[in-house]
């Protein structure tokens, strides 16, 4: 293949994804399931398959999961981490159980066995932390007293994905239960080896990578983030892992001004992911995972305002707060696929198309929950108030 | 009046008060410096009603606007409490050789010990001002000193 229909193909893939978002954003949509829509109309069996960019797309896609994760950690330190997990640690325990369990009894009804059931109860659980807080400052609602339960359960959900995605590629990549154990066991060990020296001697890390020319620390930070993902990725426990845990271990200053400078990386990659996935799915298989997607979006709307619900509750919010809660947890987006991308066809050639689907309705309802339900929640509101007075 | 901070993991702080009138406000800062000022709806006190985004220059112009009037506040009790140390608002008039000079060609600290806290003008506060400071008449000229200290800068101002 020339480096021109290269250079073209990838061209118009990206000039025509940066058109969809466009698009997307003036419909206050995510762009995630347009880019999804993309790759499922470019990939096998759609309406315009392309020949070339698979290599680019390929490994594109791998830094892409890389910088999603890599950015997802720094956002937080050890530290908020931690303190989380002490202080809301039951409420993250009922949002993985109540949001996973939809998930986990549609794989095992469809036969995908436990492997599919631990799967797809991933692919159900974790809302797309980065559709919520654009919602969320889209909304203005960043001031709002429930807002902080919202973001305390997505990082919940984060810490507990850095459990759940180590085990998943371990028992993935074993067979047979003897080393099925021993890789979990591998996996575990590292991440909690890793969190401690996070936590201990992170400050060393963010000196190692300081620097003042904001070139210098790009390469350093994405050189050794694709270092970290690498020598993880080897040992089983996925690269992605790796990435997070790094951002988790770089803190202060260096996180700081990181940040801006990956983030155009990160949207461009992470576009390239989506892509990817799509191109890979096929989608005359999409019809065939209707029904099972049709019943996941129904419970999975249910269960995310029953944990909003209760989240809230919880921490004093008030009805009205409490429906807000649950309604703006409802996007699912990066890291079911992120999950899905893992599995690839391991479980059942259905399961990414399923996820797939399931994304997308998810990441299109999920921006609109909050306006739906909100005449809701002022009712509740203002019942409770006159409750109260009278 | 009790102000409570609030964690916002992976955004930043809130911080917000109750005013005596029973109305929430807040600031919610990010960790990318962008600032939001929030009102709390009156029906529901979980909600912001409205919610003002704001660059740290808009933000810091803000601030002086609600902050700056305290300053001259604070010394007003300043001056209760420290015995010998006295307060005055000097009215510019048309006719002072300063009118149109700066704060640095009046030597007001040099030559009477006294200082110039802050300049209003038209109910807008100029808060510490710096000696390139340009008087216009009728400016408020507040400053801090003695007793004699003060009575020479009403002199010197020519008010």
């Amino acid at each position: 293949m020339g480096t021109a229909q290269l250079l073209l193909e990838l061209g118009a893939v990206l000039f025509g994804l940066g058109l969809v978002g466009r698009l997307a954003s003036r419909a206050g949509l995510s762009p995630v399931p347009l880019y999804l829509l993309a790759g499922l109309a470019f990939g096998t069996g759609g309406l315009l398959p392309l020949a070339a960019p698979d290599g680019f797309f390929e490994v594109g896609s791998e830094i892409g999961v890389v910088l999603l994760l890599l950015m997802l950690g720094l956002e937080y330190s050890a530290d908020e981490l931690f303190g989380q997990l002490r202080r809301q640690a039951p409420v993250g325990v009922v949002d993985v159980v109540l949001n996973g369990a939809p998930g986990a009894v549609v794989a095992l009804v469809l036969g995908w066995g436990p492997l599919g059931a631990l799967a797809m109860a991933g692919v159900t659980a974790v809302s797309s932390s980065g559709i919520v807080a654009k919602v969320l400052t889209d909304l203005g609602r960043l001031g709002n007293r429930e807002t902080p339960v919202v973001l305390g359960v997505l990082v919940l959900e984060d810490l507990a994905m850095a459990v759940y995605l180590p085990l998943l590629t371990a028992l993935l990549a074993a067979s047979g239960a003897g080393p099925m154990l021993v890789s979990v066991a591998v996996a575990a060990s590292v991440l909690v080896l890793v969190l401690v020296v996070a936590r201990r001697h992170g400050h060393l890390l963010s000196r190692l990578l300081a620097s003042d020319s904001s070139e210098t620390l790009l390469l350093l930070v994405l050189g050794l983030a694709l270092l970290v993902a690498g020598a993880a990725e080897g040992v089983h426990v996925s690269a992605a892992v790796g990435a997070f845990l790094l951002g988790i271990a770089i803190s202060g200053e260096v996180a700081t001004s990181a940040r801006p400078l990956l983030e155009p990386l990160r949207d461009l990659f992470a576009a390239v992911f989506f892509v990817f996935f799509g191109l890979t799915t096929d989608p005359r298989v999409l019809p065939q995972a209707l029904a099972p997607v049709a019943v996941l979006v129904v419970a999975g709307v249910a269960t995310k305002m029953a944990t909003g619900w209760l989240a809230a509750r919880r921490a004093g919010i008030g009805p009205g707060g409490r429906i807000r809660a649950g309604a703006a947890l409802v996007p699912r987006g990066e890291f079911s696929i992120v999950i899905a991308g893992l599995v690839g066809s391991a479980v059942d050639p259905l399961f990414a198309p399923t996820v797939a689907a399931y994304v997308l309705v998810m990441a299109v309802l999920g921006p609109l929950a909050p306006r739906v339900t909100d005449p809701l929640a002022h009712r509740a509101a203002v019942r409770a108030r006159r409750a109260a007075a009278g | 009046m009790e102000v409570e901070e609030t964690r916002l993991p992976g955004v930043g702080l809130r911080h917000d008060l109750s005013t005596r009138a029973g109305r929430r406000v807040g600031v919610v800062s990010q960790v990318n410096g962008d600032r939001e000022l929030v009102i709390f709806d009156d029906d529901d006190p979980d909600l912001v009603r409205t919610s003002v985004r704001l660059t740290s220059e808009e933000g810091a112009a803000l601030a002086d606007l609600l902050g700056a009037p305290r300053v001259v506040e604070r010394l007003a009790r300043l001056r209760e409490q420290v015995q010998g140390l006295t307060t005055a608002g000097v009215v510019l008039p048309e006719g002072s050789p300063f009118a149109t000079g700066t704060l640095g060609e009046t030597e007001i600290r040099t030559r009477t010990g006294a200082s110039v806290v802050a300049v209003v003008r038209d109910g807008e506060v100029t808060p510490s001002p710096t000696p390139d400071f340009r008087f216009a008449a009728g400016d408020k000229v507040v400053v801090v000193g003695t007793d004699d200290g003060v009575a020479a800068v009403r002199r010197r101002l020519g008010g």
